[in-house]
């Protein structure tokens, strides 16, 4: 029957929102990862033991089980416990805190490597130890995993096609709903395959403005 | 208590890492605007002596005061780093490899701890960028990041951060160690500046003749303890023991 893309523009709408649910979890995810790293790096390098054990147990839950299964638990799981949540809310959670763990590998690692002087000069002006990683180490730290953390935001970005099985009408699914009426599943594949290369390419825009606009400042 | 004679105070000073002793019962007194130059072969201590007055090496015995208030006072964990905090405030620190806040402007590294610690307002550390910058002869260069300044500016800025916390007290270790030759004098440049304004400066140095030119008062330390101690004219002149000669003769001989 070969291809015939001219079935695309009855159903444009519906993958171009599709398009803005994945950027939208992508965003809120991104973002919950971001933040969740460092919040997570802080804890396993400086928390108190008591803190830090039970700590290292949900990392390696995040890290050490499949994404699609956390999603499941967190959708599904934890429902019986009377935590009900939205589909995309316990997606953005899901891949935010997945990646928040790989990110704060990351940020461990670089805040282990920020010149100890820098730590002295900010005690020495008076800062306790807590607003010296604040105002000077944790910035500095970050600033230096942007390049690792950008890759990681992509890895995010594709597996956001997960959200697609607990229900979330992201591009994925928006795609596989439009071939469910067409059954046309090579043209809309590749329109989703397409916006995500956009969106892709707009990542990678915004990541060497980033890198570009703190190269001075390292 | 505050006898400008023993403004700053260090008693009995003892450090030692595991079975090696660093300072050995050394005992210091600097009076309010004295300048002293602290000399001595790689290893004498002399950086863990000055590391000790603000605390960044703990001493395992001995005292430091300054203005009559202990600096290492003992004090439960959470009384001790706000007691410590607060001290630092008072005593500027400047280091060989200059720690300047990389991600921050000239600007940002002069204000972050004032901002931070005495809540100045906007156009309040606005004008202390530009008054300590100034002092410093980097005015021009407030907006530059420090990977835009050369070693001596950065060092400048370091300096201004300092004094940002208007500190009763001045440490410069090796401040211009790390420097190549021909920015050396710009910074020992603003420390004559400092001198002059009577700012109380321990320094740690390797150069004989700054020290000579700027200092109140030499100490010339080895392994561990203050061998020999008097006026730069004397020091450098004419040293009473041999330690002291043999050290100087190799580093005149060297400099020049």
């Amino acid at each position: 029957m070969g291809l015939d893309f001219t079935v695309i523009p009855g159903y444009l709408d519906i993958v171009l929102l599709g398009c803005l649910w994945t950027i939208g979890i992508t965003v809120a995810a991104a973002l919950l990862s971001f933040f969740g790293g460092i919040a997570f790096a802080v804890v396993a390098l400086y928390a108190p033991w008591i803190i830090r054990q039970p700590f290292r147990l949900v990392e390696w839950v995040f890290m050490g089980t499949p994404l699609l299964l956390q999603l499941f638990l967190i959708y599904f799981g934890l429902v019986q416990i009377g935590i009900d949540l939205p589909a995309f809310v316990a997606g953005i959670i899901g891949l935010g805190l997945h990646f928040a763990v790989y990110n704060s590998e990351l940020i461990q690692t670089a805040i282990l490597s920020v010149d100890k002087g820098q730590m002295e000069a900010a005690r020495t002006v008076g800062l306790s130890r807590g607003q010296a990683l604040r105002k000077v180490v944790i910035p500095q730290a970050v600033r230096d995993v942007i390049p690792p953390i950008g890759n990681n935001m992509i890895a995010l970005l594709k597996d956001s096609a997960l959200v697609s099985v607990i229900g979330v009408s992201e591009l994925t699914l928006s795609a596989q709903r439009a071939i469910g009426a067409t059954y046309r599943p090579f043209e809309f594949y590749l329109l989703a395959a397409a916006f995500y290369y956009v969106i892709n390419l707009c990542m990678e825009w915004v990541q060497r403005r980033i890198e570009r606009r703190i190269a001075i400042s390292r | 208590m505050t006898d400008p004679n023993h403004f700053v105070q260090i008693r009995h000073a003892q450090k030692s890492f595991g079975s090696l002793e660093v300072l050995k019962d050394i005992s210091l007194n600097v009076a309010r605007g004295q300048i002293v130059a602290i000399i001595g072969p790689s290893g004498s201590g002399k950086s863990t002596l000055l590391r000790a007055i603000n605390d960044l090496d703990a001493l395992t015995g001995g005292e430091v005061w300054l203005d009559g208030v202990q600096v290492n006072k003992s004090l439960p964990h959470r009384q001790y780093e706000k007691h410590i905090n607060e001290m630092r405030q008072q005593i500027g620190m400047v280091f060989q490899h200059f720690n300047l806040f990389p991600h921050m402007t000239a600007r940002d590294n002069v204000t972050m701890a004032p901002k931070l610690l005495k809540g100045l307002t906007n156009e309040e550390a606005d004008a202390l960028a530009k008054e300590q910058l100034e002092k410093v002869g980097m005015l021009d260069r407030i907006d530059y990041y420090p990977s835009q300044l050369s070693g001596g500016q950065k060092q400048r800025v370091a300096i201004a951060r300092a004094l940002a916390m208007k500190p009763k007290l001045m440490l410069f270790d090796e401040a211009t160690s790390a420097l190549d030759p021909e920015l050396v004098d710009e910074v020992n440049l603003v420390m004559k500046k400092l001198a002059e304004e009577h700012m109380t400066m321990i320094i740690v140095t390797h150069e004989m003749d700054f020290a000579a030119a700027v200092c109140d008062r030499v100490l010339f330390m080895d392994r561990g303890v203050v061998v020999e101690e008097g006026p730069p004219e004397v020091i450098f002149r004419n040293p009473e023991k041999d330690r002291t000669k043999e050290f100087l003769r190799k580093h005149l001989a060297g400099a020049k």
